[in-house]
């Protein structure tokens, strides 16, 4: 798809004339990412995050290729082998600190894509399609981050996979012969290394494929913008490139200047030094915590401490244990029934005084607390932070969202993106009220529709 | 657009745009940074520290015998460390003026001061197999030295090519004798 107003590519040497006609490659980068893309000209730099989360899958996939190259996946090597990427291999420390500080930073690069999609509510229609798909990528990203911590074989790796596939085991019947099935062994070893390696080397190819639907989704309405309201005219937007190719480029400078800090001056500082210590079955580190992008969600795991029982019974319904793992990927999972659940038809946080009062003062700190006592240890009084946080946290996606979207009286919107940017449009002044279609502007999507207040 | 950015985009009588300045800053800068990523990525395939820490051998030549050959691992290929017999050494001496593919005499080949110890490496200048002929009971080929069985080269007792397909002699690797009895290669 794309606007009426688009502009169309013409390749203007005999060459790229006769590729467009046996395989329009070039056209689809134009139409996709070139001037053929027209964009919302109010993005913010919240609208950075998706070209930077390509970037990062790049880099991963670049700096992972090359660590296999010198890597061995079996257990009697596979610790040794790190450390000779680490000492023999020509730049082999750089790379693997890239590829480990690069899977912290696509983490912090997705968050700040989500939360992005939170406060400009990006998941709703026409856009639900490109927050499912975002939502599986998300939970892709999680499996392939856990098994790559499992290659270097160290102290934590052993007992991070020890303890997430101890998650399978909560599963009622079938739980523990599948965390056996899953580890092939009663404990991590050779089988559930090799098997780690094959699928965190298959995964991020399957997360380049779901990207790609996620993009021809996203060009199917076209991208969302800070207002909420949807173009209507051409004057609301700007050609992908060069207007966002540069600030896209801008932001793309800012992340590699943090990111190669953290490369070459604090390469360890995001990791736990019992990595170092080669993986022992007979001893369990002190304080053992997954890495730093799990932590919100290991805290609503450890946040069941109680089994749930029918009162005065003393019989079991659910284990504390289970509750603790339907939370943890309820929590997730949840997310692919958001755009049911905000059922409001404005958009962008900006105009919904009510929705954002919870935003800021209720899920940020929410989430907030349960990053800090999924990195705490389990003791008081992280403990009854972390519960309170969870039930928080469901609260506010399956009542308070509903409700807000139901009772709040959101502030007028602008008439048209062009409104919102320079104060005044000279397009349709007439049909401002009831219609928010903007009258006969025949190119606006389906979906366009904004309220009128 | 608004006539400000008129000095920027407005193209002058020979050609340049003042814009044309930020394309080639930007571009270069994007250019020489990618070249230094680049450089790691293609320098990781060289061969590693642990690899090149390994590229040197010793070798005790005391216990050989004339007219045996031992075979030891020279960066982890075939080393070929073989004492010549009087006869073998006027022999080669002799071939030293015969029409050869890679003419090369006999002392060239050797050490001065231990004519009877000739070092070459076990792969042959063909397509690399190990050449017969440094074992007992071996095909030494129809000149007495080494015989590569996969394409039929005839290497003399100097390590010489003298009929097949390869074009070069066994290679002589860089050594040194360390003590009368010890070379080390490399």
């Amino acid at each position: 798809m794309s606007f009426a107003w688009a502009k169309q590519y013409e390749p203007q040497s005999a060459f790229t004339k006769w590729i467009d006609e046996k395989l329009p490659l070039p056209r689809l980068v134009y139409n996709a990412v070139g001037a053929g893309y027209p964009v919302p000209r109010n993005l913010n730099y919240m609208w950075n995050f998706g070209v930077l989360a390509g970037f990062c899958l790049m880099l991963q996939i670049v700096t992972g290729v090359v660590l296999a190259m010198h890597y061995a996946a079996n257990g009697l090597v596979a610790f040794a082998t790190v450390e000779h990427i680490m000492r023999d291999v020509n730049y082999g420390w750089m790379l693997r600190y890239a590829h480990a500080n690069g899977a912290s930073f696509f983490f912090i690069v997705i968050y700040l894509h989500i939360f992005r999609g939170f406060f400009y509510s990006s998941y709703k229609a026409p856009r639900e399609m490109i927050w499912l798909l975002g939502v599986v990528i998300f939970l892709l990203m999680m499996a392939t981050a856990f098994m790559g911590y499992v290659l270097p074989w160290g102290q934590m790796s052993f007992w991070g996979a020890q303890v997430i596939t101890g998650l399978f085991s909560a599963i009622p019947l079938v739980g523990e012969p599948l965390q056996i099935w899953l580890l092939g062994g009663f404990a991590p070893d050779n089988a559930a290394l090799n098997r780690f390696f094959s699928l965190h080397f298959l995964l991020p190819f399957v997360i380049a494929g779901v990207v790609i639907l996620h993009i021809w989704a996203l060009h199917i309405p076209g991208s969302s913008n800070p207002t909420g309201v949807e173009v209507k005219q051409e004057s609301d937007t700007v050609p992908f490139h060069p207007y966002y190719t540069a600030k896209d480029g801008f932001g793309l400078g800012v992340f590699l200047i943090l990111f190669t800090a953290m490369v070459f001056f604090l390469p360890n500082a995001l990791g736990h030094p019992d990595n170092y210590i080669e993986a022992n079955p007979l001893s369990t580190p002190a304080h053992i915590v997954p890495e730093w992008y799990f932590w919100p969600f290991y805290a609503i795991l450890r946040a069941f401490t109680g089994d749930l029982t029918i009162p005065f019974t003393g019989i079991v319904l659910v284990q504390a244990k289970l509750l603790g793992v339907i939370a943890m990927f309820g929590s997730i999972l949840l997310w692919f029934v958001l755009p049911w659940l905000d059922k409001s038809p404005v958009r962008s946080g900006h105009y919904r005084p009510l929705f954002r009062k919870f935003f800021w003062f209720g899920l940020i700190p929410t989430m907030a607390v349960l990053f800090y006592c999924g990195g705490a240890p389990a003791e008081e009084p992280f403990v009854v932070l972390s519960q309170l946080a969870t039930a928080y946290y469901f609260l506010h996606f399956l009542v308070i969202l509903p409700i807000i979207s139901q009772i709040e009286v959101p502030k007028p919107l602008p008439f048209s993106i062009t409104e919102a940017v320079l104060g005044k449009d000279k397009a349709p002044e007439a049909p401002r009220a009831g219609s928010v279609d903007g009258g006969d502007l025949g190119a606006a999507p389906e979906g366009s529709l904004q309220p009128a207040e | 657009m608004a006539t400000d950015t008129a000095a920027t985009t407005e193209v002058s009588e020979d050609g340049v745009r003042r814009r044309d300045w930020i394309h080639i800053a930007a571009l270069g800068t994007a250019g020489v940074g990618g070249a230094s990523v680049l450089f790691p990525l293609i320098s990781q395939m060289a061969p590693s520290a642990d690899v090149l820490a390994a590229s040197t051998t010793e070798v005790d030549v005391s216990a050989i015998q004339p007219g045996q050959s031992i075979k030891a691992t020279f960066r982890k290929q075939p080393l070929f460390v073989k004492r010549l017999t009087a006869d073998e050494i006027a022999k080669a001496k002799a071939d030293d003026a015969s029409d050869m593919r890679d003419p090369a005499k006999l002392a060239d080949r050797t050490k001065a001061g231990h004519e009877d110890v000739l070092v070459t490496m076990g792969v042959c200048t063909h397509l690399g197999c190990v050449p017969l002929g440094a074992a007992e009971g071996e095909n030494k080929g129809e000149f007495g030295g080494y015989f590569c069985p996969c394409h039929g080269s005839h290497y003399d007792v100097a390590g010489r090519i003298r009929k097949g397909p390869a074009p070069k002699n066994l290679v002589v690797p860089e050594y040194e004798f360390t003590s009368d009895t010890v070379i080390r290669v490399g």
